[in-house]
């Protein structure tokens, strides 16, 4: 707990620095709030409007959860079929590539049409956002097998599935947990991509993403820099979830696990 | 079936396998692209041998074992063991790498069990008793529910060779699995192997670079030459059973060790490779 307190109080300090130079800087140069609203003024619009800003966390904390979850149980298996032979990497790699390449934006568009400006969509778009990084992570854990241990299997006549699910999977899961890591923070941002898009027709149920459209064209600077904050928390309270899964199933046994116990 | 007729049709091969646990014969090994790894060898491994295999590096000794493991198949020659095929002999056999070779992940009593798991012959209850039976023999019933990253090196060779020996061998492959440890442990490994293999009586191909190991553990020391891996000598190690620490200072022990080395010596001479004595 002491090690924990001592971590914390660094940053902490450089949050207070950063917050009291924000409000220097508003007296100061009496910069006008619809530019840079001071931090009480932000505050003020938590607090004023914690309606309408739980309700667009709660919408895009949904949808990034939910896509997620897809991108996670998809990557795995798409992972899976992949590292069955080298030839089925060598024909398939290159698209999934495509999934990391084509932004996001761009596709997006294409998806309201087809799944329809709603909830359905950006779950979707969270998804394709989500994917590459947990398959690319995934299929390198499960094919990196050591050597020995695979030949040991054959000694016992192990059956493919045996191998897969006693030896490739656990093997995999810190690499699972690592590409699982990027994509928590991606998903948020995935969520916020696609409400930008699609929620667009449907006022006041749209996320985060909608949210700060709508308060950016009402010059509500205040209100807009309370969401940015939300999308923050909202993306580190995912990246911390994962990372608290991670400890809680790789802690026992493996090194980089031992490593942050060291420090 | 006439009896007679039977044991006609079956007495050529068992007069060989009568003799003989594991028979090579004109092995020859050959990877893709690549030079010959072994050449025209021959082998025969009577039940309840000890038996070393030693020479220079790239001299095919890994390989050899891989072959009687059927892990990897001969260009051409034969190999069997009790007259089967390696691949339908791997029931009788048990393999140790040079590394432990566990999973991480599992603490050490469901490691040893991993042998017992895969083959589904026994239920959950009496592969964990069997599991720490093992553990018992090789002293680490202690760390049972140790995972490995949290055991020394000496102590993760153990529970590589109790896994081993779970599934009740009668051919232990042994890929140099002593080489990355310390002398003092190595020693007292041996001295457990040998107790181990006098409990159980299976016979053993062991894989060394240690001349002094090969001798203290084996009934017959295998010299190979390299490039392309050979039998150069066969030296039979007189010792009987049961073999004290002591044996390693006795002068009979040393000057064979002595015999051991000057056979590797004449393979650098006829500049064969560096020899890591």
């Amino acid at each position: 707990m002491k090690g924990l307190a001592s971590q914390a109080a660094w940053p902490l300090g450089v949050l207070v620095l950063v917050v009291l130079g924000w409000h220097g800087a508003t007296v100061l140069f009496e910069i006008p709030p619809y530019i840079l609203p001071a931090p009480g003024r932000v505050l003020a619009a938590c607090i004023e409007r914690h309606d309408n800003l739980l309700l667009a966390v709660r919408t895009s904390a949904v949808a990034a959860l939910s896509g997620f979850l897809l991108a996670a149980v998809a990557g795995v298996l798409a992972a899976v079929v992949l590292a069955q032979s080298p030839l089925v990497r060598r024909c398939l790699v290159p698209y999934t590539i495509l999934l990391q390449t084509v932004p996001v934006v761009a596709i997006a568009p294409l998806i309201l049409m087809w799944f329809g400006s709603g909830m359905r969509s950006v779950v979707i778009v969270v998804a394709i956002i989500c994917l590459f990084p947990i398959i690319a992570n995934t299929t390198q854990g499960l094919v990196s097998v050591d050597r020995n241990l695979l030949d040991l299997f054959r000694m016992s006549n192990a059956s493919r599935l045996q191998v897969l699910v006693r030896l490739r999977l656990p093997h995999a899961l810190p690499a699972l947990f690592t590409g699982l890591r990027i994509s928590s923070g991606l998903s948020v941002i995935g969520a916020f991509t696609g409400e930008w898009f699609a929620s667009s027709n449907t006022v006041g149920q749209g996320g985060l993403g909608y949210s700060i459209i709508y308060a950016n064209s009402q010059l509500q600077t205040d209100y807009l820099f309370a969401l940015v904050l939300a999308c923050a928390v909202l993306g580190s309270s995912f990246f911390f979830t994962v990372v608290g899964c991670e400890w809680l199933l790789l802690h026992r046994w493996h090194e980089s696990a031992l490593k942050a116990e060291g420090e | 079936m006439h009896p007679a007729v039977k044991q006609h049709a079956t007495s050529a091969p068992c007069d060989a396998a009568a003799r003989s646990f594991v028979s090579i014969r004109g092995l020859h090994k050959r990877y893709a692209r690549g030079a010959a790894i072994l050449e025209d060898l021959s082998l025969e491994v009577a039940p309840g041998d000890f038996l070393s295999l030693i020479g220079p590096s790239g001299c095919g000794k890994s390989t050899l074992l891989k072959l009687v493991a059927g892990l990897v198949s001969p260009t051409s020659g034969s190999i069997e063991v009790e007259g089967m095929t390696p691949a339908n002999a791997r029931e009788l056999m048990s393999f140790i790498f040079q590394e432990a070779t566990l999973l991480p992940w599992r603490p050490v009593v469901r490691n040893v069990e991993l042998g017992l798991e895969l083959e589904r012959s026994m239920d959950r209850g009496r592969r964990r008793a069997k599991a720490e039976e093992l553990l018992r023999l090789v002293g680490l019933s202690d760390v049972a529910w140790h995972y490995p990253r949290q055991l020394s090196g000496g102590m993760r060779m153990r529970v590589s060779i109790a896994r081993a020996l779970a599934t009740r061998p009668r051919l232990l492959l042994m890929d140099e699995p002593f080489g990355a440890l310390d002398e003092m442990t190595r020693d007292r490994l041996n001295e457990e192997v040998l107790r181990l293999r006098a409990e159980q009586g299976w016979t053993a191909l062991f894989v060394t670079h240690s001349v002094a190991e090969a001798v203290f553990l084996s009934t017959r020391v295998v010299v190979l030459r390299a490039k392309p891996g050979r039998v150069h000598r066969e030296i039979p190690v007189p010792f009987g059973f049961p073999r004290k620490a002591l044996l390693r200072s006795d002068p009979a022990f040393l000057s064979l060790v002595g015999e051991v080395s000057g056979a590797l010596r004449e393979l650098h001479a006829m500049g064969e490779g560096a020899v890591a004595a």
